[in-house]
Parts: C-alpha cells; structure tokens; sequence
C-alpha cells in the first residue's frame, strides 16, 4: 500500500526527516525511496573529508542547502599532525560552487580555507546564511572582508577557535548599512581591534542578533553599550573582562546586564576581573551554559557566581575551582550535564591549586543529570573511579586526563585498570572514552567487553602488548575513531582486525609498533581504506619492512587515494608494491 | 580442512613474503638469536628471530587461543582469535630491537612530550598570562603608575586603561590620532614611549605586538611639547 504513494507525499513526509542516521535508513528501503529522497535531502555531514569526493556527494545529492565538513584528524589539536597534511577545502568548496547556486550553510571542522575560497563562497552562493570554522586555519581578515561585504543574507559567521591570519580589524566595517540579518557573530578568536563604532553600529542593526562572542580587544567599559543594544542576547562572549577600578564601568555593566532578560549563555571573561563578576548576578538564575575557562579567578570567586546559577547545565572552567568550587557546584547546580575542567598551569609538578580526584566524585554524587565530563588532574584512584561510575550511570562522555603519563592511582600505586574498568561497565550508553594514568592490557579487555555503544577512544601511554588492542577492536562493536599514541600496539593485532577498520571512520596511531611490512599488508588486503604512513625522516623505500612508522592514519574511503599529499606522506600504490 | 604452517622469518634482513590472501597472520613471536652480521647495527641488543604463525581461516580447535571472558563472539567468515605464545616480550618501550632509522625520544621532562597534555594551542596561547609592566609617567604628576602590557590587546584598551588611572584624562580621538585629554583646562596629552633604542617614538605607529615587544617606557607628553599637533600624524589601524 504505502508503495503506492505517490512521489510527492512521500517527498512530503520525507521532508520532516531531518536526522542523518534516519534519512540514511529511508534511503535504503527501496530504489524509489533511494532515488526520491536523494533529490530531497537537504543536508549532509561528511566526518572525514577524504572519505568521500565532492563529485560524489554532488552526483547523489544534487539539491543540498548545507554542507558539514571534518577534515584534519583529532590529534592535530595537540600539534601532532604536520604542516601541510591536508584537509583543504578549495575544492569541495570549488565543486560546490558550481554545483550548488542555492547552498545555504557551510560548516568546516579542522580544515584548511584559503582567502580565495571565503571570496567564492561570498560571490557564488546567493543566498548564503551561515558560515562555522572550527579549528580552522588557512584565511585571513581579507576573506572575512569578502564575506561581510558581499553576503547580503548572513545570518551566522563563527569562527570559534581558528588560527586567523590578523591583518587589521578593518574587515567588519565591511558590513554594508544595509545588512540587517546578523544572528550570529562569533569572533572570540581574532587578536586585533574592529573599530568599535562599527560593532556598535553592526549590532544596533541586528535586530535578530541573539549570539554575540566579542575577542579580548573589547575593552570591559564599552560592553554595556553593545548590551544596550542588544538586549535579545541569548548568548554572550566578552572581551577582557577587567578595567582597572572603575565604579563607573562597574555600575554601567550591572545597568545593562540587567536589561538582557533572555541571557542564557556567557563566555570569553578573558582577565577577568573578580570585583567585576557582581555585575553579573542579575543574569545568573537564568545562565545555562558558563565558560569560565579563559579567567584565572580563584575558586571562592567563582563559588560564589556559581551559587547564583542553579539552572547551569554547562560549566567550562580552569582547575583553580579545586574541590572546594565543585563541592559547591554539586550542591547549587543540580541540572548540570556537562563539565570540563582544564588545567591551568601545565608544568609544574607540584600544584598550589587543590584539585584532586575528590572535587569529580562530589559533583558526581550530587549532579544527577551529569552526562559529559573532561577533567584534567594531577591523582586518581580507583575507589573514586569506581564511585564515580556508579554514581552516574548515564555518563555518555568519559575523558579524563591525568597529566602525568602513566600515573597510578596515588592510593594503592597499582594500575587504574579496575576504575575505568567499572566506568564501562556502569556506563552503558558511553559512546566517548579518553584514556589516562598507569593502564595495563587489562583495562582494554574492559573495554572490549563491556563499551558496546563506544564510538570514540582516545589512548595514550597505555597498555602492553597487541593484545589490549586486539581487544578493543575486536570487541568494541561501534566504534567508529580510535586514535592511539605511544602505545606498544603493533602489527599482530592490527593485522587481526582488518576488517574492523572498514566499518570504522578513521584509526590513528603514533609512536606505537606498527612496522611498514604491517602497512603495506593492510593495504593490500583492505582496498577500501587509504592507509597512509606518515614519516618525516626521509625516504621510506630505503627501509626495512621491520622499522617501525612513526605515524599512522588508516580510513575507509570510497574516493580512492588522495592527490593532495605531502611529501612526507607515504601511501601503498596497488600498482607499484614498493612505494612506500 | 585443516592446515596451517609454521615460517620462520629474519625480519631484519627480509622483506615479508605474504603471498597467500587465505592465510591469516596470528601471531608473531620474537626470540633472540646469535648475532649475525646482517643484522641491523644501530642497536646493541642481539638481533631477534621472528616466529611467525600463519594459520588458515578454517584452524581446528587445537589451535592455541586466548579467549575474551564470556567466549569470543564469532562473526561470520573469517575466525578472529589470538594466539599468543610465550616469549612475547614485545611489551613496554622495548621497540629498539625492531628499529632501524626511526629514532625515538623518550621525554626526560614533560615539556618535551609533544601534545602532551593535550590542551589545544589555542586554549594554551589564550591562557598565557605574560608580564610586561612598564613605567608609565605623566607630565606634571608627582608620582609614575605601572601597566602590564599584556593584559592588553590593543591600543584602545591601553588608552582606556589611562583614562581609568589618570582619571582627569578623556579620550580624544581626533582625525585618527590617539590623544588624552584633560577635559578641566583642555591640556592635550600626546602618548610616546621609550623604545628599545631608546628613542622617543608616537604610540601607535607599529602594530600592538611590536610594541608590546619594544616597549620601554611610556611617557604622556604635554602636547606643547611634542610639538603643534598635526605635525605627526598617527596611523591606527
């Protein structure tokens, strides 16, 4: 019967299907239902920009209005990904241009952008709304200057945590007078001044402006205005939040946080200021979301504004919180879900900040909701471990970063294996885990036994032998990106688990014991995956089939080998079995 | 059927011959051997021999096997076991056997783990907190202040600040150039400062960084000083 509906209903109801799993099921039904909801599918994610081609995507999907993009692996947040390894958005961006009059929205995660392409999309998409570049680097403010003058339509330009090329701050008086349709401007990111009259001017136009991230070269004292007028702020970033002692600024800040009823958000608070955090009670009842993490404020400061918060649901804060700020936490912030803690000194050996294992368990004892931790310490132990898993069952985000490599727990000295152990075993939704402290193959017999929906695992200095890894690839059944570092995992239990890599997104593993025999066997073994060798000492033909690569990066791929390498990239050719 | 073959490799000194797609690797065992002078020098441990288990996809059960508590969940297809034999002492950091030209650091001090902890660079260039106090003088006023200047990101903000701690003094910006006002008699006050060279040089000429940097000393000079205005024309980006 429902074979019998006509097209266009179907289209209909397809069009009500947002989600990408669910579409990606639709699709799978029929041909019919394959063919009518490529035609209708408006948005696509591509989690590794490799994987696919942009001619592909277009081939399948000829009508997309948005566009998501990942490219550089995660550990290149922590420098360990070279210079000129990839993730250029030139040509998806080119393709698209000609291939997508209508695209809407663009969305690049760890990619590199030229000015060129922020031109292109300025000029070739008529109707652009809105632009994300997260850990993005490539562009400068000439680019940005492109974009401000020419789309006529932005609604949201992000560029949360990019590495811009700061010419001058002259690029946002680009925004002609007529541009009115801002909602969303994030620029926490830029190092040099935009000329403040023109911000106020911008935001004084933008009457559906509701995100707001300011850099640090706002200055405190011109922040009231812009919250004058933009009272519809929902969400909020300042610059540096200190001005000297100035009773003036103090009370026109006050004055105009007041007025900002739909505040639900705050961040930025670059050198803030502690005597300048009252100005912001008045907003505090309704604040969900609190980033904290830029300020160096002490922990009875950031107590006493986190008391006035009882609906904070996200918390991002330096570890000067210590345990005495998150006991407090636990017991104001009941609707918490998720908190991060970062380090704030990351050297020294001994601490003057008391943050410990306790300060965790205690909001895990008293923050219910609490789904999504990252939390960087000093000590850890398995009891707490072990509370921690049984006190929050729903935890869905695990990462927990003992800075010392291979710490044990500071109680018993053994391995925190059993802790995180009972993390997945309690935990059973967990679909995020990152590794820390002393670990033997033990803890990934854990892990492959219980982390069933586990997608993400991050490893380092961790295990023994091939056999914690073969653990988890072979028991880990959703795993989808595992990246290892200096790790003794090597060719046996890669080589024991090809298969597992091709319904995995991406595997990377750095100075661990994969040999370039073991590479080269799973490259002919696994066309599907592009297995690339990443070496920056020189020739790899001249090697043995023994030594040991410095770095891997295996993913599946339907687009072949990619033509944009380095030369410090070495790949498998199927054609010449002695490339690398 | 059953088959499976036992090879024994110098992998020091040979390419992996794996020829056979049906034949899956299981294991592979190091055992350290007499010297030999194919071996690799770069070391002083002995050369090792390989061991090398190659099993078919259909081993009997007499295979050696290291089950996962709870029984190994078999997949379809191809048995996924783990035959470990003893000696395996590929464990730890003792790598150095297998290695040939890739050299390894280990990290004497946690500065030289790179990546580690792993804290974006963007989070750890913004949580640097620098100290650059200079002297700040004013002419006409009985006692200097200090500024760190890198609690700042640009001229603005330095300006402001000047205006907090002088608090006779506005802002004046006028045809782009920066000066400070003092609103009671109309004094201007032009800001220059000492330079590395030691020259008396315009605030705001170079950008903030470069300043920062080469920054001595400030000094807010009576504009009757510094000479009629409009004769130094400021560039503020």
């Amino acid at each position: 019967m429902v074979y019998s509906l006509p097209e266009e209903v179907l289209e209909h109801v397809f069009s009500f299907i947002t989600s990408d799993k669910d579409r990606n099921a639709v699709s799978l039904v029929c041909k019919s239902w394959y063919e009518i909801e490529r035609w209708c599918r408006r948005k696509v994610f591509v989690g590794n920009c490799y994987a696919v081609s942009p001619g592909i995507m277009i081939r399948r999907f000829p009508e997309l209005r948005a566009v998501e993009l990942k490219g550089k692996p995660h550990f290149a947040d922590f420098n360990l990904v070279p210079d000129g390894w990839g993730g250029y958005a030139c040509s998806w961006i080119d393709e698209m241009s000609r291939a997508y009059p209508w695209l809407e929205e663009i969305r690049l995660k760890r990619m590199v952008v030229s000015d060129e392409s922020l031109e292109l999309i300025s000029t070739a998409f008529k109707n652009f709304k809105v632009l994300v570049l997260s850990s993005c680097e490539g562009f400068s403010t000439d680019g940005l200057s492109a974009i401000a003058s020419n789309c006529r339509n932005l609604k949201e330009l992000d560029l949360r945590e990019s590495e811009v090329m700061d010419l001058s701050g002259r690029w946002l008086s680009h925004f002609p007078d007529t541009f009115t349709s801002l909602e969303s401007l994030n620029i926490s990111c830029l190092g040099s001044e935009v000329s403040f009259s023109a911000l106020e001017r911008l935001v004084a136009r933008s009457p559906n402006l509701k995100t707001l991230r300011l850099n640090r070269a706002v200055p405190l004292g011109k922040l009231s205005t812009l919250l004058h007028q933009a009272p519809q702020l929902v969400e909020l970033g300042t610059g540096a939040y200190s001005s000297g002692i100035r009773s003036d600024v103090y009370t026109g800040l006050s004055k105009a946080f007041l007025g900002c009823k739909e505040l639900k958000g705050l961040s930025g608070f670059w050198d803030a200021d502690p005597s300048y955090l009252p100005a912001l009670y008045s907003v505090c009842s309704r604040l969900t979301t609190l980033n904290l993490s830029y300020s160096t404020i002490r922990s009875p400061d950031i107590t006493k504004v986190i008391g006035q918060c009882p609906n904070l649901q996200r918390l991002w804060v330096l570890d000067h919180i210590e345990d005495s700020g998150l006991n407090a936490l636990a017991l104001s912030c009941k609707n918490l879900q998720e908190l991060r803690v970062f380090p704030s000194d990351l050297y020294a050996a001994d601490v003057n900040v008391t943050l410990t294992e306790q300060g965790l368990v205690s909001v895990s004892q008293g923050c219910p909701k609490l789904q999504s931790v990252l939390y960087f310490c000093h000590q850890m132990s398995n009891s707490a471990l072990i509370t921690i898993a049984k006190n929050r069952p729903n935890l869905t985000c695990f990462r927990l970063c003992i800075i010392e490599p291979r710490t044990p727990d500071y109680l018993t000295h053994e391995p925190l294996d059993i802790g995180f152990g009972a993390i997945v075993k309690h935990c059973k939704n967990l679909n995020r885990l990152s590794l820390s402290g002393l670990l033997t193959d033990r803890v990934f017999e854990y892990i492959g036994t219980h982390a069933k929906k586990l997608e993400m695992l991050s490893i380092a200095f961790a295990g023994d032998s091939d056999l914690g890894l073969h653990h988890v690839l072979s028991g880990c059944e959703s795993l989808k990106k595992l990246e290892i570092r200096d790790c003794p995992f090597g060719d046996t239990a890669l080589l024991a688990n090809v298969a597992k890599l091709a319904t995995m997104r991406s595997l990377w593993m750095s100075s661990c014991a994969v040999s370039i025999g073991a590479c080269k066997i799973l490259s002919q073994k696994m066309p599907m995956l592009n297995v690339e060798v990443i070496d920056e000492n020189g020739s790899l033909d001249s090697r043995l089939d023994s030594c040991l690569v410095e770095k891997l990066y295996v993913y599946r791929t339907v687009a072949g080998p990619r033509s944009d390498m380095p030369g410090y990239i070495w790949t498998m050719d199927r054609e010449s079995a002695n490339r690398i | 059927m059953v088959r499976s073959s036992i090879v024994t490799l110098y992998i020091t000194s040979q390419s992996f011959p794996y020829t056979h797609s049906h034949y899956q690797l299981l294991s592979i065992t190091i055992i350290p051997t007499k010297m030999s002078s194919e071996a690799s020098t770069i070391t002083s441990e002995p050369p090792t021999t390989a061991v090398v288990s190659i099993g078919s996809l259909s081993t009997n059960d007499t295979e050696l096997t290291l089950g996962l508590p709870g029984g190994n969940s078999r997949k379809s297809g191809a048995k996924r076991t783990f035959s470990v034999t003893t000696d395996l002492k590929l464990g730890g950091t003792d790598r150095s056997s297998l290695e040939c030209s890739v050299v390894r650091r280990s990290p004497s001090s946690k500065e030289q783990v790179v990546g580690w902890p792993p804290v974006r660079s963007y989070r750890k260039n913004m949580a640097k907190s620098g100290c650059k106090y200079v002297k700040v003088a004013v002419d006409g006023a009985p006692y200097l202040r200090k500024v760190d200047l890198e609690l700042y990101s640009g001229y603005q903000q330095l300006l402001s600040s000047f205006e907090d701690m002088f608090s006779c003094f506005a802002i004046n910006n006028v045809m782009e150039e920066m000066k400070l006002m003092d609103p009671v008699n109309g004094t201007e006050y032009v800001p220059t400062y000492e330079d590395k060279d030691g020259d008396l040089m315009l605030v705001g000429d170079v950008p903030w960084k470069m300043f920062v940097e080469s920054c001595k000393r400030i000094r807010l000079m009576k504009n009757s000083e510094a000479g009629s205005s409009g004769m130094y024309k400021s560039q503020l980006t």
